[in-house]
């Protein structure tokens, strides 16, 4: 794969392999926390700040972990940025971190992370892992950002706090709630899919 | 009381949203999503009964609280390592129709998720047990059910873009709408 430039690599997170749309990796914490667009942020970061650095990690070691044995060490690595994520959060920001509840945590579990390591950082040099791991990022923030949006305005008529709708606007309590965050993933999906379309049909 | 609003009210897939890599995955065929559904509610259990004498017992008196999340990835890991080799060993008929589905389940978040939350709302033994039995129940009950409506899908016509993953997920929504007719049920 010696022919593919950085730049290929960070693209693609963010539109044809994007980890939302495409790949449907990381669904849980996705659904669960973009009630809030503060919350979607707030795991955005979280995420990011795991993958790059277990990536990175990954990566540096990938010489050196038996093969055997990869799942086991890249799980542990993952684990410990994940707990440097949660007691961050837990100390500075208390209240979202409440309001993140178990999702945190459950970042060790996300499959986008070991996805990453297991497809791509075990097999590239730092580099390359590092820019693919951003590009991943920021395809993952940029989801999270759309999906917390619309169901924060619609759910509450707020954005990040503000009141965007004026009074007379019923706030639609279910995209706060499970329902909503299906069925507005659902059609992202097909948006995201129709684009998709348009553009092969014009090639 | 535990057990039904695990299963009905606080369902893991349409509540907590954990479990839905699986959960759209293998909900393609009943028999298959039944499976999945068994091995799933088999180490939840096993996971409620071995994750909180650790919590409780090691991590907690000595204040290693922190070590949590690592401590229950490598125990959920090596659990479904042990489960597996033990159902080969024994039951060659469980191992087949299990199959590739007991290693996909170290990475299900319902699992992980499970553990966290009994430590989260800090259940008693006993408690934990019936969370883990009736959360797994709740797991498959919602993916034998997503299969059935999606062996149906198969036939209908669905608009291009939507399909796959969106029908699934709008599919998802729409069921979970009908689950919040179960939350008046227990006060």
């Amino acid at each position: 794969m010696p022919n593919r430039s950085f730049l290929q690599d960070f693209n693609k997170g963010l539109w044809q392999e994007n980890p939302v749309s495409r790949q449907l990796l990381g669904m849980c914490s996705t659904l669960a926390i973009t009630n809030a667009l503060i919350n979607g942020v707030a795991m955005g970061l979280a995420v990011s700040f795991v993958l790059i650095f277990s990536s990175l990690l990954v990566s540096l070691l990938r010489k050196i972990i038996p093969n055997q044995v990869r799942i086991a060490s890249y799980i542990v690595v993952i684990a410990t940025f994940v707990t440097m994520a949660d007691r961050f959060l837990a100390a500075s920001f208390p209240a979202i971190s409440k309001s993140l509840g178990p999702y945190v945590p459950l970042i060790v579990v996300n499959c986008i992370i070991l996805g990453r390591a297991e497809a791509f950082a075990s097999k590239n040099t730092v580099g390359r892992s590092l820019v693919d791991a951003l590009g991943m990022c920021l395809g993952y923030i940029l989801a999270l950002l759309i999906l917390s949006s619309i169901r924060e305005i619609l759910g509450s008529g707020t954005w990040l706090g503000y009141r965007v709708l004026g009074t007379w606007f019923e706030p639609w309590i279910i995209m706060i709630l499970p329902p909503g965050a299906f069925i507005t993933l659902g059609l992202l999906i097909a948006f995201a899919n129709q684009i998709e379309r348009k553009i092969k049909l014009r090639r | 009381m535990l057990f039904f609003s695990a299963i009905l009210i606080n369902n893991f897939v349409y509540h907590y949203f954990l479990g839905i890599c699986p959960f759209l995955g293998i909900s393609k065929r009943i028999d298959s999503s039944l499976s999945m559904g068994t091995a799933v509610t088999f180490v939840m259990s096993l996971t409620a009964v071995v994750t909180w004498p650790i919590n409780h017992w090691i991590l907690i008196p000595y204040k290693l609280d922190y070590l949590q999340i690592v401590a229950f990835i490598l125990v959920i890991a090596s659990l479904v390592q042990l489960v597996e080799m033990f159902i080969k060993k024994t039951s060659p008929p469980l191992y087949q129709a299990l199959g590739i589905y007991l290693p996909l389940i170290t990475v299900n978040c319902c699992i992980m998720g499970l553990a966290l939350l009994a430590a989260l709302k800090n259940y008693n033994f006993a408690e934990t047990v019936v969370f883990g039995v009736s959360a797994g129940l709740g797991f498959t009950l919602a993916i034998v059910l997503m299969a059935a409506i999606r062996e149906q899908l198969d036939l209908a016509d669905v608009p291009e873009p939507l399909k796959g993953a969106g029908i699934s997920l709008i599919v998802t929504g729409i069921i979970a709408l009908a689950f919040f007719g179960f939350s008046g049920m227990i006060k």
